[in-house]
């Protein structure tokens, strides 16, 4: 079913499934460019007789873009991203990273969640080189955990308890333990949305600006269409019932202008919004 | 005016700071002795009972107090902490792997949960005479007793203490590329320490408790022992020494594993 809308904004790319096969296909602009992740034909259910969470998802993104996938509740984002982490198995489909089909997790594609879940019987260190410690490294892993904790603002913390910090500071943690083994792909599931809102504006900055110094390629799922024009290149706007792509958007806000009192934010986060709540039903 | 009497304010302990724990188990202790003395006393005064008086704490005291000095009370110590040791060895070796198992798999949990719950609750004593015919020697039998009676608490607190276990910090660690050994090692295990140290200590405390009735088991060597010879011989001086040496002990023990308990635990208090 064709979903329509008032008016197409600018950018907006494929909003439709084709009516045929009920697949989602986006556009690309430029094919040779968005493969550094490949998702395929993704469906998933969570029981064989459960309702179908997602279908016939397909979604390419090149390397070192930041994509925001924009959803309602239920509309399976937050299942997308498991499904690309390896964390979940999609009941149909497949997704490639590089070329490499993911079978499980990995630590070169790593998801930040919701919740910092940081191991409180650790110092904020120890929680930081875990990923370095289940890598078995054992070469430069201070040095590394120093480093990322220093690009957190958290190195005088380092070796604190997790428990002595605020939720930003744990989020901040988190994050840290995220990018200390070098991912090349970060996969972030609303990781902001029980932070306050000047911690979260601050920590979205943060977040944009450290993943474009290192060339990470990141996933970003939220229902913040804010979130998303501060933090992401590109948004990927997700149906419910079953979740399918139903639009596909570039973001063109400089860097300059990612600061919520900017009027081409503004502007962008009107147009994301309109086409949201068009795609949503909440208009 | 009103008839109604004032009610007092509750009595309330004097300031002690950091000294309040150890002077109320001072006054503890000192009430269990006059309690202990007391009844020394109606004994003595007792014209069927007198020939138990040295029950009492001055000659019990002054018994263990030779018993000391003469290293007896080492000589029947060591044998019951080897038997409790090992017998806790084993316990924690099936307890602590049984109980991660039923604690992770539903399934198993389930099916386990009828057999487990019956085994617990036949008295480890009943297994005595099976004990006696199944293992080659007395010491093989008494630490099979003890075993049976502390593989309870710590399976039972382990696996409470994984169903407790916040699964996100396990999806953290597959998602950072841990391998099962890596989860067990670094999220499982010290995150549940705590449980499988609590579930330690009441074993400890069931195992003590289990070890004097066990040690009449055909051993010549012991607490039990010592308790069992000393009715024998009508030695009541001896008998009350050896019942203060287990309750020092089985205090320490329980004092040792409260110090673990507590340096593990990593649950702030709010």
């Amino acid at each position: 079913m064709m979903v329509q809308l008032k008016s197409k904004p600018e950018n907006l790319r494929a909003v439709a499934p084709s009516a045929d096969t009920g697949t989602s296909p986006v556009a690309p602009r430029d094919e040779a460019d968005r493969r550094y992740v490949e998702v395929s034909g993704v469906g998933h259910s969570y029981s064989r007789n459960g309702p179908t969470v997602l279908r016939s998802i397909d979604l390419k993104i090149s390397a070192g873009e930041i994509v925001a996938l924009i959803g309602r509740s239920g509309s399976g984002k937050s299942t997308l991203l498991h499904i690309i982490s390896g964390l979940m198995k999609p009941s149909d489909g497949a997704v490639r990273i590089d070329g490499q089909r993911v079978e499980k997790p990995s630590p070169r594609w790593v998801m930040m969640f919701q919740a910092p879940s940081l191991y409180p019987w650790m110092t904020v260190a120890q929680n930081a080189g875990l990923g370095l410690k289940y890598a078995k490294k054992t070469e430069g892993v201070d040095a590394r955990v120093k480093e990322v904790l220093s690009l957190v603002d958290l190195a005088e913390f380092a070796d604190r308890n997790v428990q002595d910090l605020s939720g930003g500071q744990q989020q901040r943690a988190a994050f840290a333990r995220s990018i200390a083994p070098e991912p090349e792909l970060l996969l972030l599931d609303e990781p902001f949305s029980a932070l306050d809102i000047f911690t979260r504006r601050a920590l979205q900055n943060d977040v944009r600006e450290i993943a474009k110094r290192l060339g990470l390629t990141v996933v970003l799922v939220t229902h913040d269409v804010n979130e998303a024009v501060q933090m992401a290149d590109r948004a990927v706007l997700l149906s419910s019932g079953p979740g399918r792509i139903a639009g596909d958007t570039e973001i063109n806000v400089s860097e300059a202008d990612r600061v919520s009192q900017s009027k081409k934010f503004q502007m962008e986060t009107t147009r994301l919004r309109t086409l949201y709540t068009e795609i949503a039903g909440l208009g | 005016m009103s008839d109604t009497p004032v009610i007092n304010a509750p009595v309330r302990w004097p300031s002690l700071g950091r000294y309040r724990g150890v002077v109320s188990g001072i006054i503890g202790i000192l009430g269990l002795l006059f309690i202990w003395w007391l009844g020394g006393r109606w004994v003595a005064n007792s014209p069927g009972m007198f020939a138990f008086s040295m029950f009492a704490p001055e000659p019990a005291l002054s018994r263990l107090w030779d018993m000391l000095l003469s290293g007896e009370v080492w000589e029947m110590s060591i044998p019951s902490l080897y038997r409790v040791g090992l017998g806790l060895v084993f316990a924690i070796g099936i307890g602590v792997p049984v109980g991660i198992a039923i604690g992770r798999m539903v399934v198993l949990r389930e099916v386990t949960n009828i057999p487990f719950q019956f085994l617990r609750m036949i008295s480890p004593l009943s297994w005595m005479p099976i004990a006696v015919m199944a293992f080659a020697t007395w010491d093989a039998a008494i630490i099979f007793l003890i075993a049976v009676a502390a593989v309870w608490p710590i399976m039972f607190a382990t696996a409470a203490g994984l169903r407790r276990l916040d699964p996100a910090w396990l999806k953290v660690a597959r998602n950072l590329g841990a391998s099962p050994l890596h989860q067990l090692t670094t999220v499982i295990l010290p995150a549940i320490a705590t449980d499988i140290l609590t579930g330690i200590r009441l074993a400890l405390g069931v195992a003590w408790i289990v070890l004097v009735p066990a040690e009449y088991l055909g051993v010549t060597s012991g607490l039990g022992y010592a308790i069992n010879d000393a009715r024998d011989t009508l030695d009541y001086s001896r008998l009350a020494a050896t019942v203060v040496v287990i309750g020092i002990i089985g205090f320490l023990l329980d004092y040792i594993c409260l110090k673990a308990v507590q340096r593990l635990n990593w649950v702030r208090e709010s």
